[in-house]
């Protein structure tokens, strides 16, 4: 075999003839279907690919994109949003989180505005980065605000083991990581749901193995591929889903084999189940209390855990979204970004009213950067 | 902040648990804690926020290209 260099891993899973081949045989095998396929791409990664490559208009009106509710910056509630701020308030606090969580808005605003009016809270890139910045600062409490689903939570445990085995004291957590399965519960249990087939995020199941679908196949009858981000990825997808859908079946595939297994990353797993155990009930902007849906620390870890440490601080009130916003129904794939009054209006990336808008992978975000509007 | 895209390993950092990556041209240290197996040089990996996640393997990413290869020379055939 010819060595593969890295350049052709990525031209070669974005090309125009391979996507354009596949778009054809997808049509040509989509005619042959009863009813149109809804497929649930579960994960902003994959709203982002099928609107930065324009995939929608490569496919027959037959086969339709429906958002899901896996994007951890706009799944997350604005009362969270709040307890963060609210550790951010306590002097002496350091509030550390990932990426474009800081822009979300919580009730009073959002993190970027309180550190304009001089909270200490820092964006960092890797949650390592968190473990300097309480070894630089002895004197005051880091609170990690740690975010998103079972593809970030073995990082969140690294950092817990060596704030652990290193004895930095002054690192504690504030835990909102969140699952893909119960989540997939909450979209198929609306008994109007029009969902009915799923590309699973990729590496949510580099890290969990292809596995965590078959309950989805089982109980739904829903095909599930899980699928690499890549254009061809995606289409390959497709075009399996449509293959299943055209025999009558209905399976767990994996597309994704050049780094997805059944199994998954065990070591990364042991780590998780080592630091967290499941909360019995998170609430899901957008979607509402689902059981089960998301993590917290052990017991044993107690002494991490801001949420403990600073309770009687911590707002409890849930509040939800500015009323005009739509991203509930978006993210139930009841809507599209197009059909909310304020989209590319009142709403936009610099002025979102919504988390969906915020993040880069959210659906509004997507639609208003790729598809314009009109 | 999930986008997972492919990187090549540079260097070997063993005493900190860490390796140096290339992501076209774009080079970074990042963690090995989540990876049991050892990773060599010249290895594909996919880099989640600072960490390894896991190898890519390389003869199934090759497969894939041949098959689509494959595909694509087939369509043109067909045009031609
Ligand atoms: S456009 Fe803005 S307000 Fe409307 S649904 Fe999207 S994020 Fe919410």
């Amino acid at each position: 075999m010819p060595e593969l260099q890295l350049k052709q891993l990525y031209d070669g899973f974005r090309d125009p003839r391979t996507v354009a081949e596949l778009a054809s045989q997808i049509k040509q095998l989509a005619a042959k279907l009863d009813e149109p396929v809804n497929v649930m791409e579960v994960c902003g990664g994959h709203t982002h690919t099928i609107m930065k490559y324009g995939l929608l208009q490569l496919l027959p009106d037959n086969i339709e994109f429906i958002h899901g509710p896996g994007c951890p910056v706009c799944i997350m509630p604005k009362e969270r949003i709040d307890q963060a701020a609210a550790l951010a308030q306590i002097p002496d606090v350091i509030l550390v989180t990932l990426g474009d969580m800081i822009r979300v808005p919580g009730s009073e605003g959002s993190l970027a505005q309180f550190r304009a009016k001089g909270c200490d809270i820092r964006p960092i890139y890797m949650p390592l980065d968190a473990l300097k910045i309480a070894q630089e600062n002895p004197d005051k409490t880091v609170v990690y605000f740690a975010i998103g689903f079972e593809t970030s939570t073995p990082m969140t445990a690294v950092l817990l083991e060596q704030a652990e085995k290193l004895g930095i004291p002054n690192l504690l957590f504030h835990i909102n990581h969140v699952l893909v399965p119960p989540a997939i519960d909450a979209v198929m249990a609306d008994p109007d749901t029009r969902v009915n087939a799923f590309i699973g995020p990729s590496h949510v199941s580099v890290i969990t193995g292809s596995q965590i679908y078959q309950p989805t196949v089982d109980n739904y009858h829903t095909p599930v591929v899980v699928s690499g981000f890549e254009p061809v990825d995606v289409m390959q997808s497709i075009l399996s889903i449509v293959k299943q859908k055209v025999e009558g079946r209905c399976a767990l595939e994996n597309q994704y084999e050049r780094a997805v297994s059944y199994k998954g990353n065990e070591a990364a797993q042991q780590k998780v189940n080592h630091f967290f155990t499941v909360r019995p009930s998170f609430r899901w902007r957008g979607l509402g209390p689902i059981p089960n849906s998301a993590l917290m620390l052990k017991p044993e870890y107690r002494h991490r855990d801001a949420e403990l440490k600073y309770g009687e601080r911590l707002p409890v009130k849930e509040i939800d979204d500015h009323k005009a916003c739509q991203c509930g129904d978006i993210l139930r794939g009841k809507a599209k970004p197009q059909d909310c009054k304020v989209f590319g209006r009142g709403c936009t990336p610099q002025t979102p009213l919504g988390s969906c808008m915020v993040s880069s992978e959210g659906a509004c975000n997507a639609y208003y950067r790729y598809a314009g509007v009109k | 902040m999930c986008l997972s895209i492919p990187s090549q390993v540079v260097e070997l950092h063993p005493e900190i648990q860490s390796v140096t990556v290339d992501t076209l041209g774009v080079k970074r240290t990042v963690s090995c804690h989540l990876m049991e197996e050892p990773l060599a040089v010249g290895d594909y990996v996919l880099i989640h926020i600072g960490f390894v996640m896991n190898k890519i393997d390389a003869a199934s990413a090759a497969e894939s290209l041949a098959l689509y290869k494959e595909i694509v020379d087939k369509m043109e055939a067909a045009d031609a």
